[in-house]
């Protein structure tokens, strides 16, 4: 158990350093999502009973597709930069690799999406700093996390993983993106516990789920 | 040589045909033309949208069930089980989307009912799509076995979370449509075709699920015999 | 993790019967036969693509073998796969090491990742006994290939492995780099351990090892122990299946 827990922490703490110095997938990543929002921004007149109705789904939208950005990274550039059987040649169980790797990719998704509030609250007067919605965002990202680093993993060994990943990923989690836009629309509009409360324990229990299901994949996915 | 001789095959197939023409004969001939609010003509398409759906979520279990037991016992013929049923599946996952979105549209106005049925239908479809796909984008064969059989597992352990979502989603929107999948009080000739439909369907779906796993297993010992030769 | 070895102690480092391996339609491996005892070296020779890198990677645990049995250290690759993992160094045609990171802080990772006590005080040794030092704080993207190679050696030895498994690591290396190589082989033999090495280089080869294998379309061509085996032998033998390729 403890070396479960020191080698995931490696992986991770790996991670965390080459994104500090390389700042590579983090800048892609926000970049793409300041976008999409302003993209959004154009589309949408930004009317307040507009924004009511299609604000949670806009937020969902733009952070889903800039988590398969950065999910998709996790593995291809280990894979492409030849350091991947690094991490397979290693003593510890996959699940070990996976952890670190769930824990990086989460890391980044959620500076990426808390960065993402004062532009969200410039464009639409969304206002996100909201406690429910906090923990909605990290749930959420969680879930979107542990599906996504599992089928990263799949998609960095094919030629096509820009397209995989997506047509792969989406279906699966769709319960967390209803979840997660149903339980923002009312922690928005200041329902609290009891418009929250019955999504967030949806999500958690699909975070456990999955967890569990993609550490226990994880080597039957990297076998070769 | 796959999971049913020749023989059992071909009569499965013609048991199918013959099951299949009688079917068309109830739908056509037998069962009343339908009230102006179901469609009237076109509501015939319900017989075909029912089944097809049904079966396409019946194919959806029976390639789970079968990619479990390939990942714990590797043996190829439950891959070759779970490959053909996801291949059926999608067929009739497409024609439900088909006729679902025709019978909708003169009916109900809208392409496609996002109701709880229609939501796991569509969601289903394309975990189909993305299981045959991951195969073709494999490096070996039996790479792109194992990643689709983690595929449909993942399917199947969401699909009650999407039940559930759905069904919640469609509480908090009002405006419920009772969409392709509401029974309602159904006549006498209209649910005896309906359940002769849906019986119609399962043969069709073992008959072709029988064929396509057999033809697979064809197609690898050839695959075998190749590398021996050149050994 | 505590390593279980089988009840008779293990006399080979390395057994191999039977192993094949195919990649879809083509055959990399035939029925691969060999045995190595420890403190031994085995210069795997033959020409491109008959095998060699496949053969490398199916002992490194990176591929699974199709048939056959592959036992290193008395683990049995199919049960015992990760303490196979423990007990092995593995020098490929990839570094293997974090391009923006620096050599000490890639060595003190794969030291986490391999359960090393002592961490600081090996990863500093290491780096001394590769000649890495004054290299040890930049960043491995700007270093040579020959002192990435030399870092990648490094991080094959940090655990002290029992079986040294080395892909062409001649290639990159310059004089000084092939000295280090001489010396290293050496002294992990002399430590007890066994080495495996695929190369180019037949008089390298010959030097260093105590059994030569020669392969060819995967298949066991030619083997015997390297004090009978002359240079041209194995040439002859490496050039000999060539035309044959299917």
């Amino acid at each position: 158990m403890i070396r479960y827990l020191r080698s995931a922490f490696a992986v991770y703490a790996k991670d965390m350093r080459l994104e500090a110095r390389t700042k590579e997938t983090f800048s892609a990543v926000l970049a793409f999502a300041v976008i999409i929002a302003f993209v959004f921004g154009f589309a949408f007149d930004p009317s307040p009973s507009v924004i009511a109705l299609v604000g949670p789904g806009i937020i969902w939208v733009a952070y889903v597709f800039t988590g398969i950005l950065g999910m998709n990274r996790t593995f291809a550039v280990e894979r492409d930069r030849g350091t991947l059987e690094g991490l397979l040649l290693a003593p510890v169980g996959r699940e070990a690799i996976y952890a670190g790797k769930l824990a990086s990719t989460t890391t980044i998704m959620l500076v990426v999406e808390v960065l993402l509030y004062p532009v969200f609250l410039l464009l639409f007067e969304l206002n996100l700093f909201n406690i429910w919605f906090v923990l909605v965002t990290v749930t959420a990202t969680v879930g979107f996390a542990t599906v996504g680093t599992l089928f990263s993993a799949i998609a960095a060994h094919t030629r096509a993983r820009e397209v995989l990943l997506p047509l792969l990923f989406l279906p699966i989690i769709l319960p967390v993106m209803i979840g997660a836009v149903a339980s923002t629309s009312a922690a928005l509009s200041g329902d609290g516990w009891g418009g929250v409360g019955k999504w967030l324990q949806f999500i958690i229990a699909f975070d456990l789920v999955f967890l569990v299901l993609s550490s226990w994949a994880f080597d039957f996915v990297l076998e070769e | 040589m796959g999971i049913a001789g020749l023989g059992i095959r071909q009569g499965l197939l013609g048991l199918a045909a013959l099951f299949f023409l009688t079917d068309l004969y109830l739908i056509f001939q037998y069962v009343p033309t339908a009230s102006e609010a179901l469609g009237l003509q076109v509501q015939r398409i319900f017989y075909f949208h029912v089944p097809s759906a049904l079966l396409g979520m019946i194919s959806f279990a029976v390639a789970a069930f079968a990619s479990v037991v390939y990942l714990a016992k590797r043996a190829r013929k439950w891959d070759r089980i779970a490959w053909a049923s996801a291949e059926v599946g999608t067929l009739f996952f497409t024609v439900a989307i088909g006729t679902g979105a025709i019978w909708a549209k003169p009916v109900w106005q809208t392409w496609w009912v996002w109701d709880v049925n229609g939501t796991l239908t569509f969601m289903l479809w394309l975990v189909f799509i993305g299981y045959l796909i991951v195969r073709s984008y494999a490096p070996t064969v039996e790479r792109g076995s194992r990643w689709a059989a983690v595929i449909a597992i993942f399917g199947a352990a969401a699909v009650p979370f999407v039940y559930m979502a759905a069904d919640w989603w469609e509480g908090l929107h009002t405006e419920r449509i009772t969409g392709p999948g509401a029974r309602g009080s159904m006549e006498h000739e209209m649910f005896l075709t309906l359940m002769f439909s849906l019986v119609t369907f399962l043969v069709l779906f073992i008959a072709l699920v029988a064929e396509r796993a057999a033809q697979r297993g064809i197609e690898e010992s050839i695959e075998e015999l190749r590398r021996e030769v050149s050994a | 993790m505590t390593m279980n070895f089988t009840a008779d102690a293990p006399l080979l480092a390395i057994d191999v019967q039977g192993l094949s391996k195919s990649f879809g339609r083509m055959a990399a491996l035939r029925k691969v036969d060999f045995q190595l005892a420890y403190g031994e070296g085995l210069a795997l020779f033959g020409h491109n693509g008959a095998g060699k890198s496949t053969l490398i990677r199916t002992l490194s645990t990176l591929i699974r073998p199709d048939e056959g049995i592959v036992r290193i250290a008395g683990f049995d690759r199919d049960k015992h796969a990760a303490q196979i993992r423990n007990v092995i160094g593995y020098v490929g045609h990839q570094s293997l090491l974090y391009e923006d990171l620096t050599p000490r802080e890639n060595l003190r990772f794969y030291a986490k990742m391999y359960g090393i006590s002592d961490a600081h005080d090996i990863v500093e040794r290491s780096l001394v006994e590769v000649g890495a030092s004054t290299y040890a704080d930049r960043r491995m993207r700007v270093l040579s290939n020959g002192m990435q190679k030399r870092v990648a050696i490094a991080r094959a030895l940090l655990h002290r492995p029992r079986v040294l498994l080395l892909d062409e690591p001649e290639s990159g290396l310059d004089q000084s780099g092939l000295d280090l190589l001489d010396s290293v082989v050496a002294a992990v033999k002399k430590g007890g351990a066994a080495v495996v090495m695929a190369t180019h280089g037949i008089e390298r080869g010959l030097a260093l090892a105590e059994r030569a294998i020669v392969l060819a379309d995967g298949r066991v061509s030619l083997t015997c122990a390297t004090s009978e085996a002359s240079v041209g032998a194995i040439q002859e033998a490496v050039l000999a299946e060539r035309g044959v390729r299917r």
